[in-house]
């Protein structure tokens, strides 16, 4: 499959990364290559495999549902780029 | 100061249990040789401060007596592993200055039995390369060299594999999503295992593909590998894959008796423009291990051509779910911002500066390949033929087979660049052999096995039984000592 400009812009889009309008056509054209080797995968025939979710026969376990870590707001803001009050700063989101 | 270098963990660990050296011994000698190990640029973040703190407890443990195998070993720490107030960057501009205040499992575990972490290792960015050319850190370089050119130690543990190879710390860490550990191993001539998906637990390490990560050792030798897998393995309730299971005296495991044993010989294995001397060593290994008393069997795992790009949809789609945490919220870089940017352009900016060229595009595949529309062409579709790989490997061990030999890699290592102008899917191929294991979760380890025509080292895989890690190193214990594989790079870089 061929993926073209408007395409690769739109998953550009979807993954939050900024890409020039100028490096579109290569981006495209490096999708393309790299799709077309795993169309290989067409060749096989799956028909009634189910799509393994876990490589391991097991069910993944659950813990209590009890508190067992918290009260540690300056250790979770220690890395923040933008920390202020003891919140996360982002931009403006509302008006 | 290097003699004590030359020391394998087996023999340090002895050494300081009988007092001839002292764990700050070692660890002044792995600092100097890592002082002086530069042009190798193994090492990106300095512990030495820490180191010595950790080698003067040690030394005071060993004499109180009943010290772990691992006590005052100095060990290099990929970059992957967050390590607690140390900066943990999965060689990344987007975490530049990133200091976790937490632990990851593997390393506490290795911390509290003592071992010295002598740095923090190179690595491809979020562990996304088979070079160690995709670092924010710039690429490590290969000890091995054997003309004017610079080779690469492979990927994406590169810098565990240079820093143990150079015999700058004793061992490493490493981490292997489709091969990130066994292919630097068979680059570098040293000793890698990835073990049984679920044994160790991926708490604290940096996620690229959670379905396929697994953290291992990058050793000297069989019997170090055994050593340190067996402080690194075990269950962790904070990692919810991670399997309740005993962990074996690994060690304990290598008696060198194979007698008995089914060796599984796969044909899809052997692939065009496979060296010459590749073919020896695999068909000498094969020898020796019938030689050793073990039953070679010729099996076929008839989707094994299918598991790379299988691999490609279905990492790229993990990453792209596991990397959109990189926002420039809660840790790393932030990118700067123009007045009247809201937040969606502070995430697209942020991403675009914080990313590397081959991380953006395993997200972007990733995030088409999950897109409306696409997601059961192509992910549903991998996973589909990733039960089939699977598959393969059950029918090969339900009919008697224990191990399977095969080669680490199609080639032995490559300059650094030259791979640069081709498209990435060439770069993809050198992981053909390793990443078969991880789609079906077994354990596989690369052992070095000999040189090529120009005198580079190239490794043979053994891949097990899932949980049988004890076994699998017990044949590579028989292989590794039949082999007799000595040669060492010689120390141009100091």
């Amino acid at each position: 499959m061929s993926i073209d400009t408007k395409t690769a812009a739109r998953v550009a889009k979807l993954a939050r990364i900024k890409v020039d309008e100028a490096d579109l056509p290569a981006l495209a054209q490096e999708f393309t290559n790299i799709l077309g080797f795993i169309e290989q995968l067409n060749e096989v025939d799956v028909e009634g495999i189910e799509p393994m979710t876990s490589v391991t026969p097991q069910r993944l376990f659950r813990r209590e549902d009890v508190v067992n870590d918290g009260n540690q707001q300056d250790a979770v803001l220690r890395n923040a780029p933008d920390a202020r009050e003891g919140f996360f700063a982002v931009p403006m989101v509302v008006e | 100061m290097s003699e004590l270098m030359k020391l394998k963990l087996a023999e340090a660990r002895d050494a300081l249990r009988s007092g001839k050296i002292t764990a700050v011994e070692l660890t002044d000698a792995s600092l100097a040789a890592i002082d002086s190990s530069k042009p190798l640029n193994a090492f990106v973040h300095d512990t030495s401060e820490i180191a010595r703190a950790q080698a003067i407890a040690a030394d005071e443990r060993l004499q109180a007596g009943e010290a772990p195998d691992m006590c005052g070993l100095p060990i290099g720490i990929k970059d992957l592993f967050c390590t607690n107030g140390v900066t943990t960057q999965a060689a990344s501009a987007i975490l530049d200055g990133f200091k976790p205040q937490y632990e990851s499992t593997v390393s506490k575990k290795l911390f509290n039995d003592g071992s010295v972490m002598v740095g923090k290792l190179n690595m491809d960015e979020f562990a996304m390369g088979s070079s160690n050319e995709t670092s924010v850190y710039g690429n490590a370089v290969n000890p091995w060299k054997v003309d004017d050119r610079d080779l690469t130690p492979g990927g994406s543990s590169g810098g565990s594999a240079a820093a143990v190879a150079a015999e700058t710390c004793l061992a490493a860490t490493g981490t292997d999503t489709g091969g990130s550990i066994r292919q630097p191993a068979a680059f570098t001539g040293i000793t890698g295992i990835k073990p049984t998906y679920g044994r160790c637990s991926r708490w604290g390490i940096v996620a690229f593909a959670s379905s396929l990560d697994q953290a291992g050792p990058v050793t000297k030798d069989v019997r170090d590998a055994a050593i340190m897998l067996e402080a690194m393995a075990g269950f962790d309730a904070k990692d919810s894959t991670s399997v309740n299971l005993p962990v074996p005296n690994f060690e304990a495991a290598l008696t060198g008796d194979i007698r008995g044993k089914t060796i599984g010989i796969p044909k899809e294995y052997r692939v065009d423009g496979m060296p010459d001397e590749l073919e020896t060593l695999w068909s000498d290994g094969t020898s020796m291990l019938r030689d050793a008393g073990a039953i070679i069997k010729n099996i076929s795992l008839p989707h094994t051509k299918y598991a790379l790009p299988a691999y490609y949809v279905i990492a790229p789609a993990e990453a792209s779910s596991n990397l959109a945490r990189y926002d420039g919220v809660r840790f790393g870089q932030r990118a700067k911002l123009e007045a009247g940017d809201g937040i969606t352009e502070m995430y697209e900016k942020t991403r675009a500066d914080g990313f590397g060229a081959e991380v953006k595009r395993r997200i972007m595949i990733g995030t088409y390949v999950l897109s409306a529309g696409f997601y059961d062409a192509y992910y549903n579709r991998a996973r589909r033929v990733r039960a089939l790989i699977k598959r393969d490997f059950e029918q090969v061990f339900s009919d008697g087979v224990d191990a399977i030999l095969t080669p680490s890699t199609p080639s032995a290592a490559f300059g650094l660049g030259e791979m640069a102008a081709l498209d990435p899917v060439k770069m993809y191929l050198f992981d053909v052999f390793t990443v078969t294991v991880n789609l079906a979760g077994l354990p596989g380890i690369s052992i070095p096995a000999g040189l090529d025509s120009k005198g580079l080292p190239l490794g043979l895989q053994l891949i097990g039984r899932p949980w049988e890690e004890g076994d699998l190193l017990n044949t590579a214990f028989t292989l590794e000592n039949a082999l007799d594989f000595n040669a060492k790079p010689n120390k141009w870089w100091i």
